[in-house]
């Protein structure tokens, strides 16, 4: 694999110098390298650009890397990754992509996640995504992720857009059935005349599923951001979304969350708060010796950390 | 050593809020401000602090005038200031606050040792995260640590510290400020209504309508406050049942 990759991975996965397990390196569209283990299979897929990925019925606290990373401009890399968790495992995945131009031409990824998990399964998603360079060219990655809970299953999203993506469409789908739980976490940073637009829809099917999905955004200079979200309460079920966004300079945010109770056993909750960052924050920060600018960064990581 | 000399602040709309305050704030001392509700006694707080900026007058640190100076000057001139009613912030936690105010990493025994201060069970909380999940009395608590964990303090501001805090926290709170008078720590500026403050005060200053009423040493001035004419002006505060408010 080239220098960008090995940069890239270490800011988007715990690469350093090897991955322990299974993994997959994907370099402009291209395998950099691939292992599986004994418990997790990871095979390509015959009919479109991809992975399959069979995680065993029972494998227990292994961690399976698939990060992708496009090195240069001119590239349009599309993938269908499809993720088969077996009853009752309980693993993490490391995903994330990493985006660099020097070029005048785009550079983009496409990453197409299906996750599939039988009753009982736990899985840890783990999903950073970042764009670096010079170059004119813009830097995009629309992830688009499907989720499908079989019962008892629990799945925990974590994904995290540094900075540097000019411009990211992501969207997220899931289906939960009884006693399944879906979690994400969301966190997104844009700058400069960067544009993200994120979009949520989870159908609670299942008795006693639930869903609880955080986003929490920061959108500072003349950057923009949409998010969108659905959740359909189907079922006896529990659902709580909540989307926070802090707007610096002239960053913009436009917020729809949706519920749908279909159920008279559905409770849904929905929190969202758009706004600049408090001034008593900041002056209590300088209280403790912070500049106004320090202040303002603490802030702003620890709002995207929580 | 602190000195005011003549503040006066007034408002933008156009009300006095201090009008010609003379002080002194001796160092390695503990100095209770009192006075009736509306009276300028967070103002002259904030002004210390410089969260406000006084419209006229001066205010000396240790022989150097520091009226211009901001917030963050002063903060680092050694001057601390816990608010009457804490900020909270979303996603930084109660470790971040701590080790902000410190100005390095904490290990887990000095969190323990400084939230234990203050009557909370550390564990329980250095990774919450100082938001609206934390009750008033938390928050609060929170707020008096931070100033705890300052390292190179001259003077602490501590504006109501009883506020909204249980009677057995109180009491915690109580041998702090003696703990610090002892160690010779900073120099200590206490903005309260409770008798118990009052009685371990070396000085009290009275500030009613803006202005210094009476000052002197506590054991001169709080029988005055409890018994003669200021009584009238100046609600103390007993605490009584589990909470102060």
């Amino acid at each position: 694999m080239n220098a960008i990759t090995e940069k890239l991975l270490g800011m988007i996965s715990d690469w350093k110098g090897a991955f322990q397990g299974a993994y997959n390196i994907r370099e402009d569209g291209q395998c950099a390298g691939r292992q599986s283990s004994d418990n997790i299979r990871i095979e390509n897929k015959p009919d479109a650009p991809g992975l399959i990925i069979h995680i065993a019925p029972g494998t227990k606290g292994e961690t399976v890397y698939i990060p992708a990373c496009v090195t240069h401009s001119n590239v349009d890399d599309v993938v269908y990754n499809e993720f088969y968790v077996g009853a009752e495992a309980d693993v993490e995945i490391v995903a994330g992509c990493g985006v660099h131009s020097d070029g005048e031409e785009d550079a983009r990824h496409n990453g197409i996640h299906s996750f599939y998990l039988k009753q009982g399964a736990h899985v840890v998603y783990k999903e950073k995504h970042i764009g670096t360079g010079t170059g004119q060219g813009l830097r995009k990655i629309d992830p688009i992720t499907s989720c499908v809970l079989e019962a008892d299953s629990v799945l925990e999203m974590d994904t995290t857009q540094i900075g540097g993506v000019d411009r990211t469409t992501r969207k997220t789908v899931a289906k939960v059935a009884d006693r399944a739980k879906l979690v994400i976490r969301e966190r997104l940073m844009t700058d400069g005349e960067e544009t993200a637009k994120t979009e949520f829809e989870v159908d609670l099917n299942g008795q006693d599923s639930g869903v609880d999905l955080i986003s929490r955004s920061v959108a500072r200079d003349s950057s923009q951001q949409e998010y969108r979200s659905i959740i359909r309460g189907n079922n006896r079920c529990t659902g709580h979304s909540e989307c926070d966004a802090i707007l610096v300079g002239n960053g913009k945010v436009s917020a729809a969350p949706e519920l749908f109770a279909g159920n008279l056993d559905a409770a849904l909750i929905h929190e969202a708060a758009i706004g600049k960052i408090a001034g008593e924050q900041i002056l209590k920060l300088r209280t403790l010796g912070l500049t106004e600018e320090e202040a303002e960064e603490k802030i702003i990581e620890g709002f995207l950390k929580g | 050593m602190l000195v005011l000399e003549n503040i006066v602040w007034t408002l933008p709309t156009g009300g006095d809020i201090l009008k010609g305050v003379n002080l002194e704030i001796p160092d390695g001392k503990l100095t209770v401000i009192t006075g009736p509700n509306g009276g300028g006694k967070t103002s002259l707080a904030k002004i210390i602090s410089g969260v406000e900026t006084p419209t006229s007058g001066h205010i000396i640190l240790n022989g150097e005038d520091i009226t211009e100076f901001d917030v963050t000057q002063r903060a680092r001139r050694g001057i601390g200031y816990a608010f009457q009613q804490p900020v909270r912030f979303k996603g930084l936690t109660v470790r971040s606050l701590l080790e902000l105010a410190a100005g390095e990493s904490l290990s887990e025994p000095a969190l323990c040792g400084l939230l234990g201060k203050v009557g909370l069970c550390a564990r329980d909380y250095i990774d919450r995260e100082a938001d609206a999940s934390l009750s008033g009395g938390e928050i609060k608590r929170v707020e008096i640590a931070t100033l705890l964990a300052r390292r190179n303090l001259s003077l602490a501001v501590f504006d109501e510290p009883e506020a909204g805090i249980d009677l057995w926290s109180f009491s915690g709170l109580i041998d702090v400020f003696q703990q610090l008078k002892k160690d010779s720590g900073p120099s200590m500026l206490i903005i309260s209504h409770q008798e118990r403050i009052l009685q371990i005060a070396d000085n009290i200053v009275v500030i009613a309508d803006g202005k210094v009423r009476m000052s002197g040493a506590g054991g001169e001035v709080l029988p005055m406050l409890l018994e003669g004419e200021m009584s009238s002006q100046c609600p103390i505060h007993e605490m009584k049942g589990r909470d102060c408010l």
